[in-house]
């Protein structure tokens, strides 16, 4: 048996600390995150009417029917577009937005507080609102009308529909980018841009080579935020469109929710969520792969 | 890497443990009895609690009786989402249209000790049927009929609407409304271009429904869905009868002329500033027609105070209290369904009113489309008729459309 003095050394007890430290992280991750994520496994495999009270084991049926689901590749497609749209328009708008307010300018902290003040707004208030504005009489055509355009039925139709939950999204969010955005500016440092203004170089030269790469590490995070956020979508969608017109705005989520909650499909819907993890691991991993082409200072 | 391992390790046994657990056993004890209903209105509640109370003094083993309001958007998806997260109640209001679900897959214990059964009104009982045994009782059975706001109507120089008016009828005094005060015509409430199952109480006077009687055989291309179809299209597109898509409109705020819902929503109408009349549907081609909507109340199979429950639900609608819940919700009893006993409890509505839209409705109406796999039967065909809500649309091949994607799914 082994003395106990020497069992008890300054490392172990260091290890100990450092176990206790992250234990409550660990517990959180472990009953929050890894547990939800086994039993979505666990239930893809499965086939469960909640009414009739059964649950069946079907092994890879669901992954079968995933394969086959004509429905699937039009909610792959309505993803890629709503998230392609949403994280362009999001980050060029914030970025935009970053630089027009960095400017030693009158006023420009009444626009910041603007622009940020949608992002603690409740989601569904916020969409709620812009479903009335965007009804064929609502707010936004009758703006239109006073310029003389016709405005489209925003939701009713498809590219309509797509439009405007991405727009919904974007100016409720867009705030947030700003703010980052806007935070890393004004840490890149005066000197090179006095250096690069002796050198000749203009306005669009001084962005593209001293603040773009300088602000490169804010890009990512932001990038890296918005296309997860982005893929998990759905009180706009819900409150909104439900889907529709026809399936135009039917994302992954969306398509999910209906699966599970709505059809009471819980294990093809627990397969569709396994789905959904994969593309937002592989699209996260392979954005933090590239980051050493194109971030400053990861090189 | 050890540490993820041991995550996933531990995870799994939670989710061997989780799936251990078997049938709940019955309480002992006096029970909390919990029923999910979509009402929240503070007079409903006091009703059905001021019965729960007067239970409760006969009934020692019923220590409470807990009325859980969910909204109506979401109900059916909160129930069973309960239901699967092992939170399910021990009563639940259900909906029509999910009640081939609930009733088909045995999810509802029968109902064998309610009182006077046979005072039931045969067309009230349908839907809640399987193989002779009522699994809900048909709580609340509201016929549809058309509210008509007069002034709207005077207004645009039109005849207050009778009984046995005509389809034809309806559309140009709702044209007639829109083109002279700008207010929409006709609204189906809650239709919006999604909940098309509404769309009933127009198709029915073509004799048109989405599935055959046996829910086998798509309904949507045959020749009088797509006549129904075709009127309701030129009604909204080109007689601008009704409010086109993405344009909202509520009748009880004055904004139509005429709604058609179910009675149930007269009492919006308590502080209404126009005039307004209640009548039956227009007749169609086929003569006249109802249609009703319905909710039943059932008791969960799964739930350890099922006989309890079904107890108390014996009690909730003998005789006595479906004609105290009768003010609100017209009752299934056929011995409650008179002018006379439902004019006591709806002030609001002339005994004329309440004969030709109420008592005839309930007698010889068609209850809402419903089917086993209704949410997703819902959704396909809100998709596939999600193109024919525009002007120009072609009707015949979108309708042809709508079988071809629930065919499968009817025939399953």
């Amino acid at each position: 048996m082994p003395d106990r003095t020497t069992w008890w050394t300054a490392s172990r007890r260091d290890h100990l600390v450092g176990y206790a430290f992250v234990a409550p992280q660990l517990l959180g991750s472990l009953l929050f995150v890894f547990l939800p994520l086994g039993l979505v496994l666990y239930y893809s495999l499965h086939e469960w009417n909640v009414l009739a009270d059964t649950f069946e084991f079907v092994g890879g049926e669901n992954y079968r029917q995933l394969l086959a689901d004509p429905n699937v590749p039009k909610v792959l497609g309505a993803t890629a577009l709503f998230s392609v749209g949403l994280v362009v328009f999001n980050l060029s708008l914030a970025m935009l937005l970053a630089v027009l307010l960095n400017q030693r300018l009158r006023g420009t902290v009444v626009f910041r507080t603007l622009f940020f003040s949608p992002v603690v707004v409740s989601l569904v208030a916020w969409t709620i609102v812009w479903g009335f504005l965007l009804q064929s009489n609502g707010g936004v055509n009758a703006l239109l009308q006073t310029v003389g355009v016709e405005g489209p039925n925003w939701l009713r139709t498809g590219t309509g529909a797509m439009v405007s939950v991405i727009g919904v999204q974007v100016f409720k969010n867009v705030g947030l980018n700003m703010v980052l955005f806007l935070a890393a500016l004004q840490g890149v440092p005066k000197e090179l841009y006095e250096a690069a203004r002796m050198d000749g170089a203009g306005a669009w030269t001084r962005f593209a080579r001293i603040t773009l790469p300088m602000i490169s590490p804010t890009v990512l995070l932001t990038s890296i935020i918005t296309v997860a956020g982005s893929l998990q979508v759905f009180a706009q969608i819900a409150v909104l469109t439900q889907g529709g017109p026809g399936t135009s705005t039917t994302v992954l989520v969306y398509y999910l929710y209906q699966q599970a909650f709505q059809f009471h499909h819980f294990g093809y819907g627990a397969t569709l969520s396994v789905l959904l993890f994969v593309i937002v691991l592989a699209l996260t991993v392979l954005q933090w792969r590239m980051r050493r082409r194109w971030v400053f200072l990861e090189a | 890497m050890r540490i993820t391992m041991a995550a996933a390790g531990l995870a799994g046994l939670l989710v061997l443990t989780a799936c251990g657990s078997g049938a709940e056993p019955a309480a002992t004890g006096p029970a909390t009895l919990r029923m999910t209903i979509w009402t929240g209105n503070a007079e409903h509640l006091s009703l059905l609690n001021s019965i729960a109370d007067e239970y409760k003094k006969t009934h020692q083993d019923v220590a409470a009786i807990k009325f859980d309001t969910l909204p109506i958007e979401n109900y059916t998806t909160t129930l069973t989402t309960q239901i699967a997260g092992g939170n399910a109640p021990d009563l639940a209001w259900i909906l029509e249209n999910s009640a081939p679900d609930f009733v088909g897959s045995g999810a509802l214990a029968p109902l064998d000790n309610l009182v006077q059964p046979e005072q039931l009104a045969p067309a009230t009982t349908k839907l809640w049927q399987q193989e002779g045994k009522l699994y809900a009782y048909p709580f609340s059975t509201s016929p549809f009929g058309v509210f008509v706001n007069l002034d709207l109507l005077k207004q645009a120089g039109q005849k207050p609407p009778k009984a046995g008016w005509t389809w034809e009828q309806a559309v140009a005094a709702a044209a007639a409304v829109n083109k002279e005060s700008g207010k929409a015509g006709l609204v189906v409430r809650d239709f919006d271009y999604k909940g098309w199952d509404n769309l009933a109480t127009v198709w029915g006077g073509w004799g048109a429904e989405a599935w055959s009687e046996d829910g086998k055989t798509c309904g949507f291309a045959k020749p009088e869905m797509v006549e129904a179809m075709t009127f309701l299209h030129k009604a909204i597109f080109t007689d601008k009868a009704l409010p086109a898509p993405g344009t909202t409109a509520d009748f009880f705020a004055g904004e139509a002329g005429m709604t058609i819902t179910q009675i149930s929503r007269a009492s919006l109408l308590k502080d209404a500033t126009f005039k307004w009349d209640l009548i039956p549907l227009p007749t169609g081609p086929k003569g006249a027609y109802s249609v009703i909507g319905q909710a039943g109340i059932g008791v969960i199979k799964k739930s350890p105070n099922a006989a309890k429950a079904a107890d108390f639900l014996s009690f909730l609608s003998n005789p006595d209290n479906s004609a105290k819940l009768g003010q609100y919700f017209p009752p299934p009893r056929t011995q409650l369904l008179t002018a006379e006993s439902l004019g006591k409890s709806n002030p609001l509505l002339k005994p004329e009113q309440l004969q030709q839209v109420v008592i005839d409705g309930i007698s010889t109406g068609r209850v809402k489309p419903s089917h086993a796999g209704q949410a997703e039967l819902a959704q396909t065909v809100r998709a596939q008729l999600d193109q024919l809500w525009q002007p120009g649309a072609d009707v015949t091949k979108t309708l042809a459309g709508v079988c071809t994607a629930i065919q499968p799914m009817l025939a399953k």
